[in-house]
């Protein structure tokens, strides 16, 4: 039993097949190009390296090495496309358990290495490379932030261990000064604080959920629905706008767009 | 003019509220609120948390001039839940340089000053916080296209989570002595790591890890300023006359591998080691 997740990297290993690794990367980046139908795309996972030189960076959590690294495999993608008309898609396969939390990491400015990843994933999906996230696992906090949630489109599997979420429950009723079963409790009522994928899908920020047979390691099946869905998403996003707005309009969210409207208005 | 004199003359900026801050960062008379209190759009998830909001869930949107550049301000109030943003205070700030990016698309050159005070995501709209910085995220780089976005850090609450991300985006920081930025809280940081790894405790332990004059003499931001409006305003000035950077810093990814690549990891890190890993190529 590992102490961490392999689902970011068993999927990396399904949708990347034979196609050879991408070298000059930190060990806890596995990023590849391959074709979906079509379409060129970039697949990049952020996978555990329990030999990092980065201790509090070793069961796949997003560190220094990740988001500099991360920032680097798109920006390389975004100088090879430069010229051409059709942008290969970046898919960010996001099973990211958190940012690293330890002492060289906020004395070497993690905060400045996770802004270079989002940085770079959302320079790529303003010059037009269809950016995906699809969530395969957990997807929390500045990990998220980082890689995975400047995508034009989110596709999250149907699983209980496929969350989203700012903050760890034990840490979160701390901080709130609240207990886990109150914080569970609130949860049930007010959708932004569950845990569980239907409550953030209620939030309008999914573009779609699928369900699988075997998450942990998918089967044949499993591979062709994603990557069905895969292709449909990067086709969507062809002819839509580049910025994020494709996530405002649920009711859940209705504040997100009053404001919008109003500061239009006023401006 | 006597020390006395001096002293009288300062302003403290950190002893400022997130709207005078706003106000003495711009031209006389051109300060205009966007949303103001009195329009009440308040974030409607904390009252059933019962937890009171405030009529302008703690952001500050101000359109003015500065210096007679446009300019659109987005003050956070860290006065109000730890300046955490939810999804009314981030829709704001998310919304306004979303504004600016398009004015700049039609020919109106509108810059971004950001003042930041804030421990990232509001927990209680935990989601709706994360998705609102992924979009101010999102906007601060669509509009550094066109224009600097300046952040400013003065302090006391600092720059954290998400919101640190943001500061990492701008074009250019300034900070003073009081300011901390970092990704992770010292608390969350103990209770994750150990009190060996960070002693939340230890207060000139972080700030020499995290406070302004460090991040300053490690080049993670632009100004180190003392704690005046003048000054501070002066300064903020200057960086939006410098325009749009070369190159901003968060897409220098080789030169900050190469430099952690140089890292002895087998020893705690220490202030110093860091200054020195990260001088050289400041001017």
């Amino acid at each position: 039993m590992n102490s961490y997740s392999l689902r970011g990297l068993r999927w990396f290993e399904a949708l990347s097949g034979n196609a050879t690794p991408l070298e000059g990367l930190p060990a806890s980046l596995k990023v590849a190009d391959v074709t979906l139908g079509e379409q060129n795309v970039r697949l990049l996972a952020v996978v555990a390296d329990p030999d990092s030189r980065f201790p509090r960076a070793r069961n796949g959590e997003v560190g220094l090495l990740e988001g500099w690294g991360l920032a680097k495999a798109v920006d390389e993608a975004i100088d090879a496309d430069r010229d051409a008309p059709h942008k290969r898609a970046l898919i960010a396969i996001v099973d990211v358990p958190s940012q690293a939390y330890g002492r060289r990491e906020e004395a070497l400015g993690i905060h400045q290495a996770l802004a270079g990843a989002a940085d770079s994933y959302a320079r790529a999906r303003l010059a037009g490379h269809p950016v995906i996230g699809l969530l395969v696992g957990k997807a929390m906090s500045g990990a998220f932030l980082a890689h995975g949630y400047q995508a034009n489109r989110l596709i999250a599997l149907r699983d209980p261990g496929v969350m989203v979420h700012a903050m760890g429950k034990a840490s979160a009723a701390r901080v709130t000064l609240r207990s886990v079963e109150e914080l569970e409790a609130l949860a049930a009522s007010v959708p932004p604080m569950a845990y569980d994928i239907d409550s953030f899908a209620s939030l309008g920020l999914l573009w779609e959920t699928l369900s699988v047979e075997q998450i942990e390691q998918p089967n044949a099946a499993d591979l062709a629905r994603v990557r069905d869905c895969l292709q449909q998403a990067i086709n969507e996003v062809a002819d839509a706008p580049r910025d994020l707005s494709s996530r405002l309009g649920a009711t859940h969210r209705a504040a997100s767009s009053t404001v919008r409207q109003l500061l239009r208005a006023q401006w | 003019m006597t020390d006395s004199a001096a002293l009288l003359n300062k302003h403290s900026f950190v002893e400022l509220g997130a709207r005078q801050r706003a106000k003495a960062l711009l031209d006389n008379g051109s300060f205009r609120e966007l949303l103001d209190p009195f329009q009440r759009i308040m974030s409607p998830w904390l009252l059933r948390q019962g937890v009171v909001p405030q009529s302008d869930d703690g952001v500050v949107i101000a359109k003015g001039l500065l210096d007679g550049l446009p300019v659109v301000i987005a003050a956070i109030e860290g006065a109000f839940q730890g300046g955490s943003l939810g999804e009314v205070g981030g829709a704001k700030i998310a919304g306004a340089l979303e504004l600016a990016a398009e004015d700049n698309r039609k020919g109106i050159p509108t810059r971004a000053v950001l003042l930041l005070e804030t421990g990232g995501v509001r927990l209680q709209e935990a989601n709706l916080g994360l998705a609102a910085i992924a979009e101010i995220h999102s906007a601060i780089v669509d509009l550094r296209q066109y224009q600097p976005v300046i952040g400013v850090v003065a302090g006391s609450v600092g720059c954290f989570g998400g919101m640190s991300i943001a500061a990492g985006l701008c074009s250019y920081l300034l900070v003073t002595q009081e300011a901390r930025l970092g990704l992770n809280g010292p608390q969350v940081i103990e209770q994750e790591a150990g009190i060996d790894e960070y002693d939340s405790r230890d207060r000139p332990f972080i700030w020499s890890l995290t406070g302004g004059e460090q991040r300053f003499a490690t080049g993670l931001v632009d100004r180190y300023v003392a704690d005046d409006v003048a000054q501070i305003r002066e300064h903020v000035s200057q960086l939006l006359h410098l325009g749009v950077p070369a190159q901003h810093r968060s897409g220098q990814a080789e030169v900050f591998l190469q430099r952690l690549a140089r890292l002895d990891t087998e020893v705690q890190i220490e202030p110093a080691a860091v200054r020195q890993l990260y001088q050289g190529e400041r001017p």
